[in-house]
């Protein structure tokens, strides 16, 4: 069967892509538009390595097919920092030492800057509960929490 | 390298115990950083793995042909492709490795060993090809019953994995083969002797199930052969320089035609110190003449790369009723797998080695049994059997009515205990860590409703060896730093600093990164806790060899004698009787002058790392168990720890709170479950459940500081102890919770609501 042409934007960049009706968003995204820094760590949608945003929405790419991506604005990993400035999130994981290995940052960092655009003012559970689709094998997820309260009250201006 | 370790912690130092931005961070949480599955070589084709459906079988006959003459299939391997190995084991950090057992590992030979095990390998142009040419090749299988359970394998009459397999370490050997690799024993004193002392005796049986290391980022890698030989590989890996000397040695090719590089590591916890794919991207690479790239789906790391053992243990520990210990022994079955080597040795030394004992004794057993083979896993063997004894001291504690951390202090070993496992310790900080948890405030909170505290103590060796590190004075007066243990977590944020702090410069004026098996002499793995010891040992010795050579290159261009010259404060500075008479000379002057004072300007250390020193933690745990549900929670955690000394504290603090998540999954929900069948059942991060965010609290960490005198700055490996003292901290907690004494892990809600019902039947609960 021919490939199906996609049409859609990464990051606010046009994009136009031919994949199989088999292949995921996340394949698509690390080998056909070489965005690599979205992971797979699982492929069944339970590590939240591949987070990335449909029309605002966070989603695990591995589970959704690169077809469905037509007419969408997908949002990377590549995409969170403006120019040479990092996004407060970015920073804070950095400043709190909220990685060690790093392979789940990216899917971590997706995954708190939807949380913050929906809620600016998290509390620690709310925080810890938006978060528990993403693992993280490393940090037993006390640095990561604290990034993310801190770099909310940031933002927030507090 | 010996020295005075310089004594207030933080103060003296300009880098050392701060917390500055890791030089890798920005690459981290931009994407930019690139893993084991994110590089791509030119014309690569897609690898993939045949594995066995059957836990044990003999393999009759493999018939590839059809698969071969699928277009788009470029090579396929099966065991003909691998030369077979003699027997011989061979150190390989922590545990012991067996090229006979490595090449039948990464791709069966007589047999099939368990579900998941290689038995051929195909590359092709698409992952969908590749996929169905797995399907074209025909095993002619001899299905055998199967053996999955510890006690079961050791049973007379069980199925034999290895029909050759004579018990080693007993005397007169065994005439029979069995599942039972090894048997080790060691101790000291006389323990029916210290028995017959003892007021009151504990005697437990405990089991724990094999649990997976569980890193993000399955195995990965790429390989490309030359059509003159020459052999490169990007991989995932713990230590490159052991990838390229398995591979080499499995393929029968020279070394140095290899070169390996190490991607940036998506976590690995000792599982990524062994080769799977690797010797099989190469051999598919050098047949079809193109690069070839594998990775692992989810479901493979968990069927076919290495948990740790699952193990059956039995412990046995007397006490005078002033506390003092008077006898203890220990029995250890561990699973190793489909192939001897379990990490009993390691894990019997663990077992008593926090306490002063005159009568100690440890057996242990390394049994075969129809899963994968155990890899490695953060103190490997250590927390089982640390599990069982430090569960035995908290019921000895209460019976001897003493307060748990009062016993352990009467019992703990000090700078001069001869330990059970032979050497005697160093300065260690065992009762510092335990005289830090009695004046915590979490001692002495008071608890809330069905909630119960407990505590317990580890222990691990941790580990030097072969090092080698690099470090250049560029032509601008800034430096390039290489080491080549893989930086797992932060590694090349403690060498710049300790490059930095010797050098006295700015940390930014060095670039760190870790080089390929090219660019370097041999380096042992990021394992053992040693990547920061050793490679900052390294580095300490580069950066001064730097500062020597900048001090002779000085010393020419005023015509001063060598040693009239000296490096202070970041320039080079006349000194002595001389001083004052020349202005100093930074770095960046220095640079300046090489050429003509003798050329580039570099340190390169080529070390044995000797002098490596034990870490000893004590952690504290609140939990809460749900009397309706069984469900166990984690409330409150402490974890306390000797760092020696902290390089970077976040990154020290981050090994702490991930140690204890790790030991907090293995206590309450991981496990690998079987059917009767002898297949995994719960291959995949939904049903093998690792700790979420939601799941855990926030972990306190305290950082003590008893320094290392044989490291520059003090420095203890301390990655491997954290995941020591949970399981039993939660088990002591949920017994104090609930009067009921756990001794099976994992304490999952089912076996604990069973236990509670049991107990409130019997009136024993007390929730």
């Amino acid at each position: 069967m021919a490939k199906h042409h996609v049409a859609a934007t990464v990051n606010g960049d046009a994009v136009e892509f031919l994949c199989e009706t088999e292949e995921t968003l996340l394949d698509v995204l690390r080998d056909q538009l070489g965005l690599t820094g979205t992971k797979e760590g699982c492929s069944t949608g339970d590590c939240g390595a591949c987070s990335v945003t449909v029309d605002g929405r966070l989603v695990c790419s591995c589970l959704m097919l690169g077809v469905e991506a037509n007419g969408k604005a997908i949002g990377t990993i590549e995409g969170m920092a403006q120019g040479e400035e990092l996004h407060p999130l970015q920073r804070k994981f950095l400043e709190h030492a909220a990685l060690q290995c790093g392979v789940c940052t990216p899917g971590f960092l997706v995954a708190s800057k939807a949380l913050l655009e929906k809620n600016a003012n998290p509390t620690e559970t709310e925080v810890r509960y938006w978060l528990a689709g993403n693992l993280c094998r490393c940090t037993g997820y006390d640095k990561i929490v604290r990034a993310v309260l801190d770099a909310a009250a940031e933002m927030r201006g507090a | 390298m010996q020295e005075k370790v310089k004594d207030a912690p933080g103060s003296e130092f300009t880098w050392v115990g701060t917390r500055p931005v890791r030089p890798d961070g920005v690459d981290k949480v931009t994407g930019r950083a690139r893993f084991g599955a994110d590089m791509a070589m030119q014309g690569q084709l897609v690898g993939k793995v045949l594995r066995s459906p059957h836990p044990h079988a003999r393999i009759r006959a493999i018939d590839t042909s059809a698969a071969e003459k699928l277009p788009g299939v470029k090579a396929v391997v099966t065991r003909e492709d691998f030369q077979d190995q003699p027997s011989e084991f061979i150190p390989a950090g922590e545990m012991m490795i067996n090229y006979r057992d490595v090449v039948r590992n990464v791709m069966a030979r007589e047999k099939a060993l368990y579900e998941g095990h290689a038995v051929a390998a195909v590359a092709a142009t698409s992952a969908a090809i590749a996929k169905q040419a797995l399907k074209l090749i025909k095993v002619d299988y001899e299905v055998l019953p199967h053996v999955i359970d510890v006690v079961e394998a050791m049973q007379p009459g069980a199925p034999l994995l290895h029909e050759d397999m004579i018990t080693a370490g007993v005397e007169p050997a065994p005439k029979t083969p069995s599942n039972v690799a090894k048997r080790i024993e060691f101790g000291a004193g006389d323990v029916e002797a210290g028995f017959k002392q003892a007021d009151v005796i504990v005697e437990r049986a405990f089991t724990t199930k094999p649990v997976h290391q569980g890193y993000i980022e399955p195995h990965a890698c790429v390989a490309s052969v030359s059509e003159d030989g020459q052999a490169d590989v990007w991989v995932t890996t713990q230590g490159h320089w052991i990838v390229r000397a398995h591979c080499a040695r499995l393929l029968g090719w020279d070394v140095g035609k290899i070169r390996v590089t190490s991607s940036e590591i998506g976590g690995g916890f000792g599982g990524k110190t062994v080769v799977y794919l690797e010797p099989l991207a190469l051999a598919l690479a050098k047949k079809s003449r193109r690069p070839v790239k594998m990775v692992m789906t989810r479901e493979e790391v968990f069927r076919a790369s290495g948990p740790t053992s699952g193990a059956h243990v039995r412990v046995k520990i007397g006490a005078r009723k002033d506390g003092r210990i008077v006898a203890a022994e220990a029995e250890l079955k561990y699973q190793a797998g489909a192939f001897a080597g379990s990490p009993v040795q390691p894990g019997a030394m663990c077992a008593y080695a926090p306490y002063d004992l005159e009568n100690v004794k440890v057996v242990g057993y390394d049994v075969v049994t129809n899963r994968p083979k155990v890899a490695a896993y953060r103190a490997p063997g250590g927390p089982i059997s640390e599990f069982a004894v430090e569960s035995a001291l908290d019921e000895l504690a209460g019976k001897l009515g003493m307060d748990p951390i009062e016993f352990r202090l009467k019992n703990a070993a000090k700078q001069g205990t001869k330990a059970a496992y032979g050497p005697k310790f160093g300065p260690i900080g065992l009762v510092e860590t335990l005289e830090a948890a009695k004046s915590h405030a979490h001692w002495r909170t008071p608890l809330g409703k069905n909630q119960g505290r407990g505590l317990a103590c580890g222990f691990w060796f941790n580990i030097g060896g072969e090092t080698s590190v690099s470090l250049s004075l560029n032509e601008d007066g800034t430096l390039s730093l290489t080491a080549g243990t893989p930086d797992i977590g932060g590694l090349r944020a403690s060498l710049c600093m300790m490059a930095a702090e010797e050098l006295s410069i700015p940390m930014d004026k060095i670039r760190v990164q870790i080089g390929d098996t090219g660019q370097l002499g041999y380096n042992f793995l990021t394992g053992g806790s040693r990547a920061t010891f050793s490679s900052g040992m390294a580095t300490v010795e580069a950066a001064r060899e730097v500062m020597k050579e900048a001090c002779k290159r000085a010393a020419k261009l005023w015509e001063l004698p060598e040693d009239a010259v000296e490096y202070k404060d970041g320039a080079v500075r006349p000194a002595g009787p001389n001083a004052g008479k020349h202005a100093p000379m930074s770095l960046k002057e220095i640079a300046g002058i090489a050429g003509k004072t003798g050329g580039p300007i570099a340190g390169y250390a080529r070390i044995n790392a000797h002098g490596a020193a034990p870490s000893f933690a004590t952690h504290i745990a609140d939990v809460e168990v749900d009397p309706e549900t069984g469900k166990v929670t984690v409330v409150r955690y402490t974890a306390i720890q000797d760092a020696g000394r902290a390089i970077h504290p976040s990154y020290v603090e981050g090994q702490y709170q991930g140690g204890v998540a790790q030991g907090i999954g293995w206590a309450l929900n991981e496990e690998y479950i079987y059917g009767a069948d002898g297949k995994l059942q719960n291959p995949g991060f939904l049903d093998y459940r690792v700790p979420v965010a939601s799941d855990l609290p926030m972990i306190d960490t305290v950082i003590v500081e008893v320094p290392n005198p044989r490291h520059p700055y003090g420095v203890r490996g301390v990655g491997e102890t954290p995941i020591c003292p949970p399981m039993a901290a939660l088990a002591n907690a949920v017994a104090a919770a609930t009067g009921v004494r756990f001794t099976d892990l994992p304490m999952s809600p089912p076996k604990v609501l069973k236990a509670l019902d049991e107990a409130r039947a019997k009136g024993t609960a007390r929730l």
